[in-house]
């Protein structure tokens, strides 16, 4: 066991992270926040601190907002090192990162882990061909480069950030081919007992219309109910061309230069997972989130979640679980009184509980059609390893009991991105298969590195008085 | 495949030159590699390793592992993590490498 070095370690600079870094501080705390990326702001507010004031215009006030937070976290007194990839952290909480391509690691009482969400996985036939991407990803291009797809795009899927998305693509002068709406019929139904809830949140009940309305506005052609959707590849040209589905009983077919898929956002659990903490299924989202106590504090002492990592309610609701979680610590580490955290902690509980409540409409709303689980056979689950769907029900024909054994069977889940882009899948087929909950066929154990480091940079770890970190952000 | 927002704008900023498979093309600095070759339209970035089906970024943040390519002589480097530098060598992977140099 290694001796702290800080009184608390963020990993993640989202809204999450960045809020906590300024309350802990804020209650005298020395903060170490570790950031994958070059600059703070985490997905939703990527790049915020450099977008150009038009790029910031046209994503809109949802995102400038991130800017005020930014400014906050970097007068915060925290120490920051962006560019920071976690690779390991032990049961004692000793945090091992690599920046610079040189491993390092620091450890404190309190570990608060931010590293946000991503999107649900979208297995349809053809979705690995070049030129088929996330949404999120025109929208990450439109942060950090300014740049749109060039030619005709279809998005595929449904959900808040599809229809935002697409907005911020024609507010950017991007064409938009049509929007293959995969949500099922029942959906709305499910969603309807879930509406007066949700007329709480009025003004982002508005926003969701308001992008309806640009949509329609604009003449963006919407395919409803869409069913067996599948990406072509253009004739010999080893990128996508089209996209064809079934819509209300007619077959359709769309021409693309880029696809955009998006069914959903999910915790992002891989470091969650490799901590082995208590984990727990949600039905409604198709995804595991960790089980948090009011502060945060996951099953193992001292290790907290907050955010979209912990389960997704968007970026201000990040905001206020990152403070709550950082005035746990807080008291944790002795620095604050229990009255005090809980006066402190009120507001942002009360903002929690405001953008909570249109969370289980958007959740039975846009909840991701059965059939995207039911996939054709051909269907390939595991990119990495090209592992397909049939491949996975054999398996469990096979007697497969669950996803660490398919990756004995087939390598499934063994790829570079070690799991993270079939392991929704995996699960779920499995269940169905086995006819069991996918809270009992589990996940994939994950195991450090959690990225590819090299030998060199572990190496580092050897003498670390020899480093000399590239100067704090 | 993919365009600046505003064109006029983009030719007003500072670029990099780096060099895709030798050819030397200037990019705008600041962005990470991988948007860079979207905008070059250097597609697919590599062809698997298991069956040599081509790929092109599907995340761009850092989840997804599909963006991998040879940097500065390092193999398997996610384009969408590293920021374009000036003189960054890169090159589009073939499969897996092989005894005795690439295939």
């Amino acid at each position: 066991m290694s001796a702290y070095t800080h009184d608390l370690v963020i990993i993640g600079a989202g809204p999450a992270g960045m809020s906590a870094a300024v309350t802990a501080r804020q209650q005298g705390l020395s903060v170490v926040v570790l950031d994958e990326q070059p600059r703070p702001g985490g997905q939703v507010y990527r790049d915020v601190t450099k977008a150009s004031p038009a790029v910031a215009r046209l994503l809109g006030p949802a995102y400038r907002y991130g800017n005020a937070l930014a400014r906050r976290y970097a007068d915060s007194g925290a120490e920051v090192r962006p560019g920071s990839l976690v690779w390991d952290i032990a049961q004692d909480l000793t945090v091992t990162a690599q920046q610079a391509n040189l491993s390092f690691s620091v450890r404190a009482p309190q570990l608060l882990i931010a590293s946000g969400a991503m999107e649900h996985p979208s297995p349809l036939p053809g979705w690995t061909l070049p030129g088929v991407m996330n949404a999120g990803a025109a929208q990450i291009a439109m942060k950090t480069s300014a740049s749109i797809p060039d030619g005709r795009a279809v998005l595929v899927g449904g959900g808040p950030l599809l229809l935002l998305v697409a907005c911020q693509l024609l507010r950017a002068g991007g064409r938009i081919a049509g929007i293959v709406d995969t949500m099922p019929a029942g959906n709305r139904g499910a969603a309807l007992p879930h509406l007066p809830a949700a007329l709480g949140a009025p003004a982002m009940l508005a926003k969701g219309l308001g992008m309806l309305g640009t949509l329609w506005r604009a003449g963006v052609p919407v395919f409803r109910r869409a069913e067996d959707v599948r990406m072509e590849e253009a004739d010999g040209s080893r990128r996508v061309g089209a996209v064809s589905f079934s819509s209300e009983g007619r077959r359709q077919r769309l021409d693309a230069d880029v696809v955009l898929l998006h069914h959903g956002v999910v915790p992002n659990t891989q470091i969650t997972r490799l901590l082995r903490v208590a984990h727990q299924w949600s039905d409604s989202q198709g995804c595991w989130h960790p089980a948090v106590d009011a502060w945060g504090e996951t099953s193992l002492p001292g290790c907290r979640v907050a955010g979209d990592g912990a389960a997704i309610a968007g970026a201000l609701a990040a905001e206020a679980s990152g403070a709550i979680a950082a005035l746990g610590a807080a008291v944790a580490v002795g620095r604050l009184e229990t009255g005090k955290a809980a006066t402190l902690a009120g507001p942002w509980r009360a903002r929690l509980s405001r953008q909570s409540r249109i969370r289980p409409f958007l959740d039975a709303l846009y909840r991701p059609p059965a059939w995207l689980i039911d996939c054709a056979d051909d269907t390939l689950v595991c990119r990495c390893e090209e592992v397909t769907a049939g491949q996975v029900r054999e398996m469990a024909r096979l007697g497969c009991q669950g996803p660490n054994q398919t990756k004995f069977f087939s390598r499934c889940g063994m790829g570079p991105c070690q799991g993270r882009m079939c392991g929704l899948t995996v699960t779920q087929i499995l269940a169905r298969s086995v006819g069991r909950d996918p809270a009992d066929v589990g996940a994939y154990r994950i195991r450090a590195p959690l990225k590819p480091v090299t030998l060199g940079s572990v190496a580092a770890l050897a003498e670390p008085d020899r480093i000399t970190l590239p100067p704090a952000g | 495949m993919f365009k600046p927002i505003d064109s006029r704008a983009a030719r007003q900023l500072p670029t990099v030159a780096i060099h895709i498979d030798g050819r030397a093309v200037r990019v705008a600095a600041g962005q990470p590699l991988a948007t860079a070759l979207l905008a070059e339209d250097a597609l697919p970035l590599r062809y698997t390793a298991v069956s040599g089906a081509p790929r092109a970024p599907l995340c761009l943040m850092g989840v997804c592992f599909e963006c991998l390519v040879e940097v500065d002589g390092r193999r398997n480097v996610q384009s969408c993590m590293v920021e374009v530098r000036e003189g960054m060598q890169v090159r589009r992977l073939n499969g897996a490498p092989r005894a005795g140099g690439m295939v």
